[in-house]
């Protein structure tokens, strides 16, 4: 039992939750850039939380189906088509042998999670089976889906149909705001640096991947070019010296030594890396505590969303 | 020794501002002790020259429980003295075949092929962080006189093997991959094998040490010479 990918699209990459624990030998985390669609695309197939998913980047995938199964996908409003029909995201669809199914280009955002009952079954590296393409390691043989890729899952022919009620389907907005815990090296960013780092608004540039984003606005000013390289964390807000913001994402160096004017919180990263160039960002400051408070509330809610089950 | 916040779920440890054998050694004891003392909402450990990244389950405990449990990890730490650690011997055929540096940087510190070759593999390296590619240590420090600055125009391939100079730090390339250090040799040796246990050979802390080979051992070891 297995999808076919017929066509990959621009780039579509299996990822569980990520490759935790490695990096003391150089091994970034990978997993999804969304985590939370990530996670709801598990949860509405009843899959353990850490089941591999594609993660399709702005469109264009094709697979079929070899046996029955659950498919479900989440995240960035890519018009699904199955056998050429209509079909609503956030909602488990069965489908049989044969089964076509399409993923148009991205309306709004950039990221989709498309998940089966019981995950994809691929051995994991190092613990996970996370795609790394800079790593070449992870998903099938380290790099992105191609067309011919045989993607192993379990034949499934009942199961709980579920949905997420529309008005909870999250919004991918091109203008939005990251939380930001201010950086232990901000005494190397003056005042008005800072304020001018939180005052003005910023555009995703050209230069985005898995890697980071690089942000065009305002040059941030730092009295110093560079720091002895320390490990560096998720969301990781680097200034290099053209003074251009990159905020670090999945797929990040582990150790690095630019200086950092702050962290922004996970919960806004994953609405970042929802955005293509000319998306709108802007940074607000919060405490180390605000942010615990915001994880833990995030928590609460996702594991609370009505997912009533339908009948066909 | 300072611990700050670095993240949502990260606190930054501090135990110096230099690169040394002696901070190395405080890094190496620091992250036995979070590691113990954190136990499994422990994520992750980044450790560098002069410094441990901490990354914390958020949802399991906080960013107070886990600066007050790595306050205490840390502060009943034997720092003096060097810990016990490994020594790994690397193989190395030192050759201008192998490194397209090797004559430059010669000719630039004033010493013959030889003196380079001497210098670089009777000093014994310290593993003081791995990073930029899986399996990348970064080794130091490399004696002043054949310290060389990165290259204006970085390579776009570097063969896996590689064994190069970068200011005082020395390296061997895991993959194969672009680079600007300074290529002086090569070492058959795999520095990351996603299909061995351990997947290195060396950890940060490590103590390594170069042996110069000729051509035809290193052959014989599996170099590749492409």
């Amino acid at each position: 039992m297995s999808l076919e990918v017929l066509q990959p699209g621009l780039m579509s990459l299996l990822q569980d939750r990520g490759r935790f624990g490695r990096q003391r030998i150089g091994l970034t985390t990978g997993g999804p850039l969304d985590p939370e669609a990530h996670a709801l695309c598990n949860r509405l197939l009843g899959n353990d939380g850490n089941a591999t998913v594609v993660e399709v980047s702005f469109g264009g995938l094709v697979v079929k189906a070899t046996e029955d199964t659950l498919l479900c996908v989440t995240g960035a409003p890519m018009p699904l088509r199955i056998n050429d029909q209509p079909r609503d995201m956030w909602r488990v669809h069965r489908v049989a042998a044969g089964d076509e199914i399409a993923l148009d280009f991205a309306e709004s955002g950039c990221r989709a999670y498309l998940g089966v009952a019981g995950g994809l079954r691929v051995p994991p590296r190092f613990g996970s089976t996370a795609t790394v393409p800079r790593e070449k390691l992870g998903g099938l043989n380290g790099g992105k889906l191609q067309p011919g890729d045989v993607l192993p899952c379990a034949a499934v022919s009942s199961g709980t149909l579920r949905y997420l009620p529309r008005s909870y389907w999250p919004h991918y907005a091109r203008d939005i705001t990251l939380r930001v815990i201010p950086g232990y090296q901000q005494a190397h960013f003056s005042r008005l640096q800072q304020r001018r780092f939180f005052s003005h608004a910023y555009t995703v540039g050209e230069r985005c991947d898995r890697m980071g984003y690089r942000l065009e606005g305002p040059a941030i000013e730092c009295d110093i070019e560079g720091i002895l390289s320390e490990g560096i964390c998720f969301g990781a807000i680097q200034i290099p010296a053209d003074g251009q913001p990159i905020v670090l994402l999945n797929d990040r160096q582990t150790i690095g030594g630019y200086p950092k004017i702050g962290a922004a919180l996970s919960l806004d990263v994953a609405r970042l890396a929802q955005l293509t160039p000319g998306g709108r960002v802007h940074f607000a400051a919060i405490t180390p505590h605000a942010a615990h408070n915001a994880l833990h509330l995030a928590d609460h809610r996702l594991r609370n969303l009505p997912l009533p089950e339908y009948r066909v | 020794m300072e611990l700050h916040q670095a993240g949502e779920c990260a606190v930054m440890l501090y135990l110096g501002t230099t690169t040394s054998p002696d901070i190395s050694a405080r890094v190496q004891a620091a992250a036995t002790a979070v590691e113990r003392a954190l136990g499994e909402h422990l994520v992750d450990l980044v450790p560098s020259y002069a410094s441990l990244l901490i990354i914390y389950d958020p949802l399991a405990t906080d960013h107070y429980a886990v600066a007050e449990r790595v306050r205490q990890a840390v502060a009943g730490l034997d720092t003096t003295g060097e810990t016990d650690s490994r020594e790994i011997c690397l193989p190395v055929y030192y050759d201008p075949e192998t490194g397209a540096d090797l004559e430059g940087l010669a000719e630039r510190a004033g010493l013959s092929i030889q003196e380079v070759i001497a210098l670089h593999s009777e000093t014994e390296y310290r593993v003081y962080a791995i990073g930029f590619a899986p399996g990348f240590a970064y080794l130091g420090q490399v004696d002043e006189r054949i310290a060389a600055p990165r290259l204006a125009t970085p390579r776009q391939r570097v063969p896996r093997g590689a064994v190069a100079i970068a200011d005082r730090q020395t390296a061997v390339y895991p993959a194969e991959s672009p680079g600007g250090w300074n290529l002086i040799g090569r070492c058959p040796t795999r520095m990351f094998d996603p299909d061995a246990e351990p997947a290195m050979p060396v950890a940060v802390g490590d103590r390594v040490r170069f042996e110069p080979i000729s051509r035809a051992r290193f052959l014989e070891l599996g170099g590749e010479l492409s």
